[in-house]
């Protein structure tokens, strides 16, 4: 289980995270909806270590990951695909996903991985060898998944997956991230898309301003009045 | 990928593509062998240049094209090459003759090394100023890191300037040993191409590139940016290191003046012209800048263009090349070989190659 309490964030002056504490429960789907500017990206940023937090815990299976160096934290099974999809153009398909494995020094296994992951998104195998820059958004955003699941996760942190992204990608993108639980895989998903989010999450949080409102499960908060006149957009 | 073994009655243990590098190394290594034997002592000096422009575009490019860190410092990193390797080498009666104004320092009078730890611990001592500068101004970043760096190379040559009890000052050092052969300079050229290829596609290559692409993505991966980029830095430093050093035993003559930021900028011409993110546009880039600059001399001397005719203006020629960046700057902006590389592969895919069995390879990396 991921455990976060109390965690903190500054930005110079502003007081983007205000203590917030959630718990990722093993193989559930966690999903944070919220404004813009309501500090979701900042808690995953400051999960992987990115953004340094400046108090609070980050607790992983009893580990204290609190400060942990990147590369020590997706070592211990944590990985983030950021936000708008960030693949690295100018690098093929093959190399993108190898960077995913960065972390990593198994070699049959990292290829074991490889082919588990072009059997997910076949796409990527026909073509393997082309630059990333050159793909649409929606594949791109499949690359950016392959890439994290290379670091083969335990806990999978998808930072708006969606956003941008055509329909039929979005629809898609869904229904990977339930195959890719189905696997074993715990996922923790920041949306703006609280629908889409809240029907596939086990549990979800609200959060405004920089701190946690209130959460319950996805089905609950699809129900809940404050949600659906603040996210789902009904009366 | 591999288009199987070539079937000469029985089977070698090579790959089309293998043997194509073997005889290509084969035919380099003879024409080398021919044009030392034949070439008159200007052409060699040109020659010679050109492996050693090789060298500066290549550990230029490693920082500003494959690890997309704009640095306009490489002009330092030589000098502090070049000077240590020709301090080290002189033999002490030269450093009498040198140093009329003040006597060198004692500790440095009587020292006399050969030319290959010279040039190693001038190319060790410039990495390790660009490790020093890397740790101090890599936080920086696109403008910011190039003015941080251009500063850095100009502080260098303004130390330079005034050790006069360490670096003669602004006489500069005269009458250094010729070490620098066409054997020097294209050995050192022809192992540092090789050794740059292998770091390019070695995992901390990847990261390089990582980096440029996307510096937050490469880092959630796990990627230790920071220290990616001090060690691109200083390896970069490291090799323009060595190219001061084989300059300054080219030219036999070195003075601060020489280092000036304009000599970066002439390096970066040729990263950009070649490819910005390729070895092989590096390599045929510094080749043809180096031939072009002494090819075009005659634009510096009296022209007669018909309807008007000049008496001779000096550095004409780099109007030339001037004029030349601004039409690759507008209409190519990848440069000769974008981010791409020389491979025996693309070759047969643009017909220039038999697509089975080997004919004849043409020289080259």
């Amino acid at each position: 289980m991921l455990s976060i309490k109390n965690l903190s964030v500054h930005y110079g002056g502003i007081h983007a995270l205000r203590g917030i504490s959630l718990d990722v429960p093993a193989g559930k789907i966690v999903t944070l909806i919220g404004a813009n500017g309501a500090g979701k990206s900042t808690t995953l940023n400051s999960i992987i270590g990115l953004v340094k937090a400046g108090s609070g815990s980050v607790n992983w299976n009893g580990r204290d990951l609190f400060g942990a160096r990147t590369k020590t934290i997706v070592e211990s099974g944590i990985v983030l695909v950021p936000e708008g999809r960030r693949v690295f153009p100018n690098l093929t398909v093959d190399e993108n996903l190898t960077l995913g494995a960065y972390a990593r020094n198994n070699r049959t296994e990292i290829e074991e991985d490889r082919q588990r992951i072009f059997g997910l998104f076949p796409r990527l195998k026909e073509r393997h060898k082309q630059k990333a820059g050159t793909f649409s958004g929606g594949e791109q955003q499949m690359l950016a998944v392959g890439r994290a699941l290379m670091s083969k996760p335990t806990v999978l942190m998808m930072d708006e997956p969606s956003l941008g992204l055509s329909p039929i990608f979005v629809g898609m993108i869904f229904d990977i991230i339930r195959e890719i639980n189905a696997t074993g895989v715990t996922v923790l998903l920041v949306e703006q898309n609280a629908k889409a989010a809240l029907s596939v999450a086990d549990t979800g949080y609200v959060m405004e301003t920089g701190t946690i409102s209130f959460s319950g499960s996805g089905k609950e908060l699809l129900a809940d009045d404050r949600v659906r006149r603040a996210y789902l957009g009904e009366t | 990928m591999n288009p199987g073994l070539i079937n000469t009655g029985k089977k070698l243990p090579m790959s089309r593509n293998q043997m194509l590098t073997f005889a290509a190394a084969c035919i380099g290594l003879a024409l080398l062998f021919v044009f030392d034997a034949t070439f008159d002592s200007f052409t060699m000096q040109i020659f010679k240049l050109c492996a050693i422009n090789i060298i500066l575009a290549l550990s230029l490019n490693l920082i500003n094209g494959f690890t997309g860190l704009f640095s306009l410092g490489h002009a330092g990193f030589m000098a502090v090459g070049a000077y240590t390797c020709a301090i080290l080498t002189m033999s002490p009666e030269q450093k009498e003759v040198n140093y009329v104004l003040q006597p060198i320092v004692p500790w440095l009078a009587h020292v006399q090394l050969p030319f290959l730890p010279g040039l190693l611990i001038g190319g060790f001592l410039a990495g390790f100023i660009g490790w020093l500068l890397g740790v101090i101004s890599l936080r920086l970043r696109d403008d910011y890191l190039a003015i941080a760096t251009l500063g850095f190379s100009e502080i260098i040559r303004v130390l330079l300037t005034n050790a006069q009890t360490v670096t003669n000052g602004a006489l500069g050092l005269k009458g250094l040993p010729r070490f620098t052969t066409m054997w020097w300079a294209w050995g050192s050229a022809i192992l540092i191409t090789v050794f740059l290829v292998f770091l390019i596609k070695s995992s901390y290559g990847r990261a390089f590139k990582s980096i440029r692409d996307n510096e937050i993505a490469a880092e959630s991966m796990g990627v230790d940016v920071f220290g990616m980029k001090v060690l691109s830095f200083t390896i970069s430093s490291f090799l323009a290191g060595i190219a001061g050093g084989l300059l300054a035993h080219y030219l036999t003559t070195i003075d601060p003046k020489q280092f000036i930021f304009l000599k970066t900028f002439d390096i970066l011409l040729i990263v950009v012209l070649g490819g910005v993110g390729s070895i092989t546009g590096s390599v045929i880039a510094a080749i043809a800048v180096t031939i072009s600059m002494e090819a075009l001399r005659f634009l510096d001397g009296p022209l007669n263009l018909g309807f008007v005719a000049t008496t001779g203006i000096p550095g004409l020629r780099m109007v030339f090349f001037s004029a030349l960046l601004m039409v690759v700057v507008i209409y190519r902006q990848q440069g000769l070989m974008g981010k791409a590389e020389f491979s025996w592969d693309a070759l047969a895919r643009i017909g220039l190659l038999p697509r089975r069995g080997p004919k004849s390879g043409k020289g080259g990396r």
